[in-house]
């Protein structure tokens, strides 16, 4: 007997189950494709104005900082303010999302703006999410050539353009909307990316005496340029 | 309030043998609030059975308290848990007996804590004694958490003349008693009532108080070894305003002048 | 130090932890802080009960229906180019892995932190083969160069206070300069970041657990706050994903229920820093990830469990919040448990995975006091099942002799009330008369343990019922000693008889 049926058939023992029984088959189905919410906090649930304001305090809760932009033209001006006023080198390094691309950078002439993944030589990370979550302060990035993975993890530095019109209440709806755009579940194969990160603040460790250090492995800093929306 | 109600008192082992005064006070405050007190023989509600693993012993114990408590309106136990014993367990004891599961499950229902009696089903909202002096409050941990008693107590404590009550740091942390426990594990148990009589003392107040026994005995005797100036009582005694025991280890002979009571009726 | 088990070793290890200063330093600020900062983040959220609720139901539905989700999960890896293997045992588990390792002709491998990895001894088998395993979770690699379990299963290096770890990496990092500072966690930090960095970058492997296994998608996910998973699972060319079978939960809306009652009762926060829903190995157009994305599920025993009455402990999701409340854990810390998975929940899963012969002395180690069951996020009942155990050490007698014979004297007395009110009766007068002038004993036969820091208060005189009995006599009313209690409304003739002779006892009160 295989590996597999061994433990599949230990599973159904346990269970007394065949698992033939299609009302058990038809539950799992539904459950799969109806993908039912369950409790959502009523915290997230706000206008917009108020939906912003949420994200913008718990992600500075969390340790992170944000700035509002009025238009993501502004970008360029922004990410040179913040490296400016840390006197980090005028360097980041950002995928190819054309979100970032079709941005103004020439407006910058001292800006150096890098294109492709990181190997961890980079002190900023450039990246556009896809989402964000206001109940929380959470980023939602998407891995890919657009904006891969490690520029979110090997960076000091991250620095993450949200468009307000993506920032939602709660979880469950960001996730429901990368489903809807992505084709995620329901119809194989899932049109998830390889990665999806769900990033609240930077990172940190607390595992000497407790006492809480960021930037434990990952960026010691997460800066969050929030472009448009109600202020 | 005057409710006339036939109540058995389930007084607990460890009240029984160790220190019958709860158990007159217990009568005391169930029949002045106009509750009819009967005492049906009884031994043990078989908890130690129970938590040892012994479910044999267990139900047995188990069959005489429900056997013998049947007939009352209310089970009332002047200790968290054993009524949580009772209440909790004992359905889950009998689970899937068809004879004896409706038994257990029908005084489970019936069965109560007596401050949470007092306030709960009586609707008792002040008791007449008068005690000075400052004390502080521990719950144990199946009062708190198996039967949700909280404010029962502190809302009859605070009805009591002259006696102040200050909140006990991490009172919801159990003090280490734990049935067998202290003695399976003397060290461990040590440990942990000796944070708890830590916190005793740090609030300043003479008297320690609590719903059970058990948590009584093992605090008390903390406090004795180390010479701690603190009386420790049952709740009961001083809601009864009914203080001619001596406190839990301290001799008869030499009774301890503060705080005095009185009752006023 | 050493990673062998020593749970039958408990009470050994209990009064070494507690006449260790350092360990008991840490401790007390595990009991401080853990309790209270969970407060806080809960009290925040009106809805956190009906999302334990909600989190508790999504694993016990997940659970009944395990075998079709674990297929359906399976079948969507498969989908998307990744690998699963099948481990009934921790063996398989190892041998499935160096397999993967070899064939890869891997030499180095980074961890991220993973229990079911400290479970099978992942390391230690790769070790013995010839790889490298670098723990890259900072409390991980902390207990991973002293050679030790983790004391807890959140914070892997609770135990130890700065200065242990500084000596640590002096004796380690052999490198390190004589006058480095190692003074703050900062300069600690530090110096771990830029040890590990070049592991992340130079490792062939990256084997990681799974917090959930999304059976909608085939994802794995990963909690973390370090970002230590993410470098783990992105840099090396093989990701290999370390899962038992309860991980798994149908939706990604069943994970994001389970996110909210994880992160608040493991760290007290709303939500980690790092969570991650990994769904295959690199996709054509990607310029990172690994190439290739292996599954390993682990039965390991849980299969069996999801029969008994320990199903419910299959809900658990690893958040730690029952030992970071448990009063018995904050007095001996997590090795005194001697496996790695300690407090509550530790009491509960190694007797399933060591033998109750072995671990029964850890669900003997509490005083039910519930406050485990009173925070656990998926309300799994910790002391229930902790006495399910002693049951069966009971009925195995494997519980201590002294122990079974004092219970059985108490039994047999307290199954006959005459004979209890006569011995008890006599008992507790002898004891008021001996204890009269102190009103305690300040020690007493079989109660060594308990009087060598306590006294004993000296019971009042006569029992209860005694005295009830009298005043019953002298008032006139009801004489309740003697009433058998009339509404025997089942009338069988086994009923335990409650009578007892006439000849009541004589004493009065004082």
């Amino acid at each position: 007997m295989s590996a597999r049926d061994q433990i599949f058939g230990s599973i159904r023992r346990a269970l007394a189950v065949t698992g033939e029984e299609a009302s058990r088959k038809k539950i799992v189905a539904d459950r799969i494709a109806d993908h039912p919410r369950g409790v959502i906090p009523a915290r997230g649930q706000l206008p917009d104005a108020e939906r912003l304001a949420l994200l913008v305090g718990k992600i500075e809760a969390a340790a992170g900082s944000v700035v509002r932009l009025a238009t993501i033209e502004e970008v360029p001006a922004a990410v040179a303010d913040y490296l400016r006023t840390d006197g980090l080198p005028l360097a980041a390094r950002r995928g190819a999302d054309a979100r970032l691309a079709a941005l103004p950078w020439e407006r910058e002439p001292a800006l150096a703006v890098t294109v492709g993944a990181s190997s961890g030589d980079d002190l900023v990370g450039l990246s556009h999410a896809t989402a964000a979550v206001a109940e929380t302060g959470t980023l939602v990035l998407l891995s890919g050539p657009d904006n891969p993975t490690t520029l979110n993890f090997l960076p000091d530095h991250h620095l993450v353009v949200v468009a307000a019109a993506t920032v939602v209440g709660d979880l469950e709806t960001a996730l429901a909307r990368l489903r809807e755009e992505r084709g995620a579940g329901g119809t194989p194969p899932s049109g998830l990316p390889r990665a999806v990160h769900l990033i609240t603040g930077p990172s940190r460790t607390a595992d000497i005496e407790q006492t809480l250090i960021l930037g434990a492995h990952g960026p010691r800093r997460l800066h969050v340029m929030l472009v448009g929306g109600p202020a | 309030m005057a409710v006339s109600k036939r109540v058995g008192l389930l007084v607990t082992c460890l009240v029984d043998l160790i220190r019958p005064s709860v158990g007159f006070a217990a009568v005391g405050l169930l029949e002045h609030a106009g509750c009819t007190v009967e005492v049906p023989p009884q031994t043990c509600c078989g908890q130690p059975a129970f938590n040892s693993g012994d479910r044999a012993t267990a139900r047995k114990l188990a069959e005489q308290v429900i056997s013998a408590f049947e007939p009352f309106d209310y089970v009332v136990v002047p200790s968290g848990s054993c009524a949580g014993q009772v209440r909790v367990h004992y359905p889950e004891l009998f689970q899937g007996d068809p004879n004896w599961q409706p038994r257990a499950d029908a005084v489970a229902a019936k069965t109560y804590e007596l401050t949470q009696f007092l306030v709960d089903v009586l609707g008792v909202s002040g008791v007449e004694a008068r005690v000075p002096g400052a004390a502080t409050y521990h719950d144990s941990c199946s009062s708190l958490r198996e039967l949700g008693v909280r404010l029962q107590p502190r809302k009859l404590l605070a009805t009591v003349e002259s006696l102040s009550v200050t909140e006990l740091a991490d009172s919801d942390v159990c003090c280490g008693f734990g049935g067998t426990f202290c003695v399976k594990y003397p060290e461990i148990s040590d440990r942990m009532v000796g944070k708890k009589a830590a916190a005793v003392t740090a609030t300043g107040a003479g008297l320690l108080l609590s719903a059970d026994l058990g948590c009584l005995l093992n605090i008390a005797g903390k406090l004795l070894r180390d010479g701690a100036a603190v009386q420790v009582r049952h709740i009961a005694e001083v809601l009864a305003g009914d203080l001619d025991a001596p406190p839990i280890g301290m001799p008869a002979a030499a009774p301890a002048p503060t705080p005095t009571a009185e009752a006023k009726r | 130090m050493s990673r062998a088990a020593t749970s039958e070793k408990f009470d050994d290890n209990a009064r070494r932890a507690l006449a260790d200063p350092a360990l008991q330093g840490a401790l007390a600020f595990v009991e401080a802080n853990f309790p209270a900062r969970r407060r806080a983040v809960v009290d925040a959220l009106p809805e956190f009960d009906a999302l334990r609720d909600s989190a508790r139901d999504i694993k016990a539905h997940t659970l009944a229906h395990l075998d079709l989700y674990l297929e359906a999960w399976e079948a969507r890896v498969k989908e998307q180019g990744g690998h699963v293997h099948y481990a009934p045992t921790a063996a398989d588990a190892n041998r499935i892995v160096l397999d993967i390792c070899r064939a890869e002709n891997a030499r180095t491998v980074t961890k991220g932190k993973s229990m079911v990895g400290e479970e099978i001894g992942i390391n230690e088998h790769l070790e013995q083969h010839g790889i490298v395993p670098v723990e890259t979770d900072l409390g991980e690699y902390i207990i991973q160069i002293r050679d030790e379990l983790p004391s807890h299963i959140i914070m892997p290096a609770v135990h130890l206070n700065r200065q242990q770890i500084a000596a640590d990496f002096r004796r380690v990092h052999t490198d390190l300069p004589k006058d480095r500072d190692l003074d703050t966690a900062m300069a600690l930090l530090s110096e771990a970041r830029t040890t590990l960095r070049k592991k992340f970058l130079a490792a062939d492997v990256g084997i990681t657990g799974a917090n959930f296994l999304i059976a909608e998608t085939g994802s794995s996910v990963i909690v973390t706050n370090e970002g230590n998973g993410d470098l783990t699972c992105t840099l090396p060319r093989v990701h290999i994903v370390l899962a038992s079978i309860e991980k798994l939960v149908p939706t990604m809306e069943d994970m994001a229920q389970l996110l909210r009652v994880l992160a608040r009762s493991a760290t007290a926060q709303e939500m980690s820093v790092y969570t991650t829903i990994t769904t295959g190995p690199r996709r054509g157009e990607d310029q990172d990830g690994p190439d290739q994305y292996h599954v390993v599920i682990v039965d390991n025993g849980r299969s069996a469990m999801l029969a008994g009455e320990f199903r419910d402990m299959l809900r658990c999701i690893r958040c730690g919040a029952c030992m970071n409340h448990c009063p018995v854990y904050h007095a001996v810390g997590g090795h005194a448990y001697g496996f790695v998975y300690p407090g509550p929940m530790g009491a509960v899963l190694t007797p399933s995975l060591l033998g109750v012969d072995r671990a029964g002395r850890l669900p003997n180690a509490s005083t039910f006091c519930g406050r485990c069951e009173e925070v656990c996020p998926v309300r799994i009942p910790l002391p229930r099942l902790m006495r399910f155990w002693r049951d069966r050490e009971f009925s195995r007698q494997l519980s201590s002799p002294v122990s079974r014979a004092g219970l059985a004297a108490w039994g047999f007395f307290a199954r006959r009330p005459w004979l209890y009110g006569a011995v008890t009766g006599i008992g507790v007068r002898a004891l008021a008369w001996v204890g009269r002038a102190r009103g305690k004993f300040g020690w007493l036969p079989l109660a060594g343990g308990f009087t060598a820091t306590r006294d004993i208060a000296a019971p009042q005189g006569p029992t209860f019922q005694a005295q009830w009995r009298r005043r019953a006599g002298t008032q006139g009313v009801a004489e309740h000693a003697r009433t058998v209690p009339s509404g025997n409304p089942h009338g069988r003739g086994s009923e335990p008889q409650l009578t007892e002779p006439a000849a009541s006892d004589p004493e009065s009160r004082p």
